[in-house]
């Protein structure tokens, strides 16, 4: 406003006046850093200090309670889990994207499509963390109908074991089949030349086949057990239990087994109308179940957003976003390193893990550090990514400092408490400050 | 368009110039009648949890108020938790001129804060006119009125797919024990999953608690559960998380297995049952019918619901709803708050669907079809065994906070049933810890 000529007035006044002392006076180095000063205490300062002085009042602000606080905040249980939770954030996420940064730029350096990788590593961190959030809660679904990540591991799990034509199908509780561990049982004995029943339930209309046809008793056979397999219920009421009625559909396809102590003795398929027979058995009394392969659960993949994963899925997500940031950050500093020691070492015989072990990864120590320690200072106040991908009934689960002192502020309304949270998650990334700063005046003298 | 801008800059100025006269003057009762052109250039921010059908609606009903007196009414979403969206804004003394709270614990909460202001004039005389003693309670804090149950939600019925429940041969249950040992168990014997289950929206999880626990144990153990008078490791509460255990300790009952069940969000749980069709009964209350319209049902039709069955001897009668708050002191709130307590307004919005109305003046037939005109006289003549959600009357931090208290101690059961004493026990330290 007023400096228009004071920049220069009081160098001449200086040069000119001979007072002994060279360059402006301190006054003016004030006037210089005011605006700044100004900044940093309006918007760092001074909500420092009015975190602290809030810490020492109740949740309405309407009176002084010391250091009650953070007497409550040290025996909430809600408080130690959210530490949990970023103690193990802290050790797991920085360590892992800068290994992962460490990796692509390493790689990078000898690919042809260098830059083209680059930018598809990078892409992520141009996306706001609550739109990452989003993506990831949609990967992380438990249907593999819409979740990404089930759907890839069950296109994998399947092509390997394919899962069973009825899942669902079991049989009444107070009726003549049994479960037995994986199978279904017959629980009176069965002998040649009888035909059994096995009714089953819940079987939906969709889940029974196409080639599926009304239900008929079978015929007996000298020799042979036979018998129906079919789904025991009438679509619309009615229908009598155990008993086939005309609607019902037998069940084609279902492998059905005749053991005789411990050793199996015959199989046999179902046709498209249920009806089975087991046959080339001699006398005796048979057990007649139906093989777990009929009825083997489809793998649902695995539970992402449930309580045991939900930390390591968000730290995924994480990796994500940032393996760019460091890997840009770690490729600037490896074109950086002497070519010739490099060199040396490859002559004097060493092998690339060798180079890489002993020459890069020193010399790009100091880097390597920077982006661990910055990385340890935002993992520290992780939120945007817990708040979206953990749903409501993990969030206790997955909890952090920094989402905790939001709920606590804002969700519960107890600012004092949550100011105590603020207070201590700034005294938690102090150290790491510290050491930031620490290293930046080391390389400035 | 353009025009309507111009209108809108100058309305600034009125505004302000409307909200200094209004702090100087601040005399109850002085502001001016509603008239056409009343309060022309005034802007005014009203903030609600309400999104998609539900915010059309809304707005369709603010709508009439600003045609009617020329004031500009925007309406603004607080997302699903209306504390944490309006707790900074308080604090900021920013807040909307007008909020329509999700919880009467809010009411009282931020009375005492002085973050609100009390209904005056012509809003105070159209609260006193059309709602009953029982409602005017709720929205008062110390004998101060300063509520208007706006939207009231009947939280006693569960819906249902009728083609589901033909397939299977089965009708509606009248008590809990039809419920899971004839409905359930014969639609899962036809290989139908039961339930749709919005496990991670943990109030949906307080709401059946609170229906059986009404149900099994009276309205008077209700009330003294709410006022901690009966702790909640109690035996009662025991034993209703054992009859819910009966339900949700079925991993085959309900859609996606238990995994499923505690992962799904509402409306998501409705979508299961009335769009992907995964399953036949959803519980939740009357406004799961603008969601079952979303997904391509026709409330009546193929989207029904039956009384929540009786697990006592009576069938429950849980009521929620949202209340409106002024907040400021700004000329044409006070209007507003009278217009949304009026038959005239409520009525528009009966008429636009998945409302209820708690309004004694707003007639049943203003309600589009005969289901809703059903629950609109249940609750007004329910009468003296209505109760009002237990979750939103328990302190916040216990009834209605995400991760928190009752909510995810109701989660965590969902997710293994099989400790009832457990999962009571942790009941009353969240309920201690909240006090």
């Amino acid at each position: 406003m007023t400096t228009t000529d004071e920049p220069s007035a009081p160098g001449q006044a200086g040069a000119a006046g001979g007072s002994g002392r060279l360059g402006p006076p301190p006054w003016l180095a004030l006037v210089f850093l005011l605006p700044a000063l100004l900044f940093l205490g309006a918007y760092i300062i001074y909500p420092i200090v009015f975190s602290v002085y809030r810490s020492l009042w109740d949740a309405p602000g309407l009176e002084f309670v010391g250091l009650d606080n953070y007497v409550r905040m040290f025996t909430r249980p809600d408080t130690f889990i959210a530490l949990r939770n970023n103690v193990i954030w802290l050790i797991v996420a920085p360590a892992l994207v800068t290994v992962a940064g460490l990796i692509f730029a390493v790689l990078t350096e000898r690919i042809r499509w260098a830059t083209a990788f680059k930018i598809v590593i990078f892409m992520p961190m141009a996306i706001s963390f609550l739109a990452s959030g989003v993506i990831f809660r949609l990967v992380y679904e438990q249907d593999p109908e819409s979740g990404l990540a089930n759907a890839v591991i069950t296109t994998v799990h399947d092509t390997f074991s394919p899962s069973a034509a009825y899942p669902d199908a079991r049989p009444r509780p107070d009726g003549p089949v049994e479960p037995a561990g994986d199978v279904y049982v017959l629980e009176s004995w069965a002998q040649p030349g009888r035909s059994v029943l096995v009714p089953l339930v819940g079987v939906s209309a969709e889940e029974v086949p196409a080639e599926a046809e009304p239900a008929a008793e079978a015929e007996t056979r000298p020799g042979a057990i036979t018998g129906t397999v079919w789904v025991d219920f009438t679509r619309g009421g009615g229908g009598e239990e155990g008993a086939i009625d005309p609607s019902e559909s037998g069940l084609p396809a279902m492998e059905v087994q005749a053991w005789m102590d411990g050793e199996l003795y015959a199989t046999a398929m179902t046709g498209p109308d249920g009806t089975f027979a087991l046959t080339g058995l001699e006398d005796g009394d048979y057990t007649v179940q139906l093989a777990a392969e009929n009825f083997t659960e489809p793998y649902n993949g695995l539970n992402w957003l449930g309580p045991t994963l939900i930390t390591p899925s968000i730290i995924a997500a994480y990796l994500w976003v940032w393996a760019g940031f460091a890997m840009v950050l770690i490729a600037a500093g490896l074109a950086a390193i002497p070519r010739d020691a490099l060199e040396a070492a490859r002559v004097d015989g060493a092998t690339e893990w060798q180079v890489f072990r002993r020459v890069t990864v020193p010399l790009l120590s100091p880097v390597l550090m920077v982006v661990f320690v910055t990385l340890m200072i935002y993992v520290l106040k992780i939120f945007d990514l817990v708040f979206v991908i953990a749903p409501g009934s993990v969030r206790a689960d997955a909890n952090v400092l920094a989402l905790e002192m939001w709920q606590v502020s804002f969700g519960v309304n107890d600012q004092g408490l949550g100011s105590a949270l603020a207070v201590f998650l700034l005294v938690l990334v102090v150290p790491a400050m510290i050491f930031q700063i620490r290293r930046f005046r080391r390389e400035e003298s | 368009m353009p025009e309507h801008q111009w209108r809108g800059r100058g309305a600034l100025a009125v505004a302000a110039a409307g909200a200094l006269v209004a702090a100087s003057a601040c005399s109850p009762g002085s502001t001016p009648g509603a008239g056409s052109g009343e309060l022309a250039g005034v802007e005014l921010l009203v903030a609600a949890k309400w999104t998609g059908v539900e915010q059309d609606n809304f707005t369709e009903v603010l709508a009439a108020f600003e045609e009617e007196t020329g004031a500009t009414v925007n309406y603004e979403s607080t997302g699903e938790d209306t504390g944490a969206y309006l707790g900074p804004k308080i604090e900021a003394e920013e807040p909307p001129d007008v909020a329509i709270l999700p919880q009467p614990g809010l009411v009282a909460e931020y009375a005492e804060q002085e973050a609100l202001v009390p209904l005056s004039g012509e809003a105070a005389g159209a609260l006193e006119e059309n709602y009953t003693d029982y409602w005017r309670e709720l929205g008062s804090v110390d004998g101060e009125a300063y509520g208007v149950l706006l939207k009231a939600a009947h939280k006693s019925i569960v819906w249902y797919r009728p083609d589901s429940f033909e397939e299977a041969g089965v009708s509606a249950p009248e008590t809990w024990d039809d419920l899971t040992g004839e409905t359930a168990t014969t639609l899962s014997d036809a290989g139908i999953t039961p339930f749709s289950m919005c496990g991670a929206s943990g109030w949906t999880l307080t709401d059946w608690f609170e229906n059986v626990y009404l149900s099994q144990h009276g309205p008077e153990a209700y009330d003294q559960l709410v006022a901690r008078e009966i702790p909640w490791d109690d035996d009662t509460v025991v034993e209703t998380l054992e009859t819910l255990g009966e339900v949700w300790g079925e991993e085959d009952w309900l859609a996606g297995g238990t995994d499923g069940a505690v992962q799904t969000d509402f409306p998501t749980c409705v979508t299961e049952v009335y769009g992907q069709e995964n399953a036949a009964m959803v519980y939740e209350a009357d406004f799961v019918a603008a969601s079952a319209q979303e997904a391509g049902a026709t409330v009546g039709e193929d989207a029904q619901a039956f009384p929540f069955p009786a697990v006592g001897e009576d069938p429950p009668v849980v009521v929620g709803g949202d209340i409106a708050v002024a907040m400021t002191e700004k000329e044409g709130v006070q209007q507003l708050m009278a217009y949304l307590a009026s038959p005239e307004a409520q009525t528009t919005w009966a008429g636009l669907g998945g409302y209820l109305s708690a309004n004694s003046e707003v007639q049943p037939d203003a309600y589009p079809d005969e289901f809703t005109q059903t629950l609109a006289q249940t609750i007004l003549e329910a009468g003296d065994n209505v109760r009002y959600d237990l979750s939103d009357q328990v302190p916040s931090q216990f009834g209605a906070t995400e991760g928190k208290g009752m909510w995810a101690v109701l989660q965590d059961y969902l997710r293994d049933p099989s400790d009832p004493e457990a999962a009571a026990a942790d009941l009353e330290e969240a309920a201690a810890s909240a006090e």
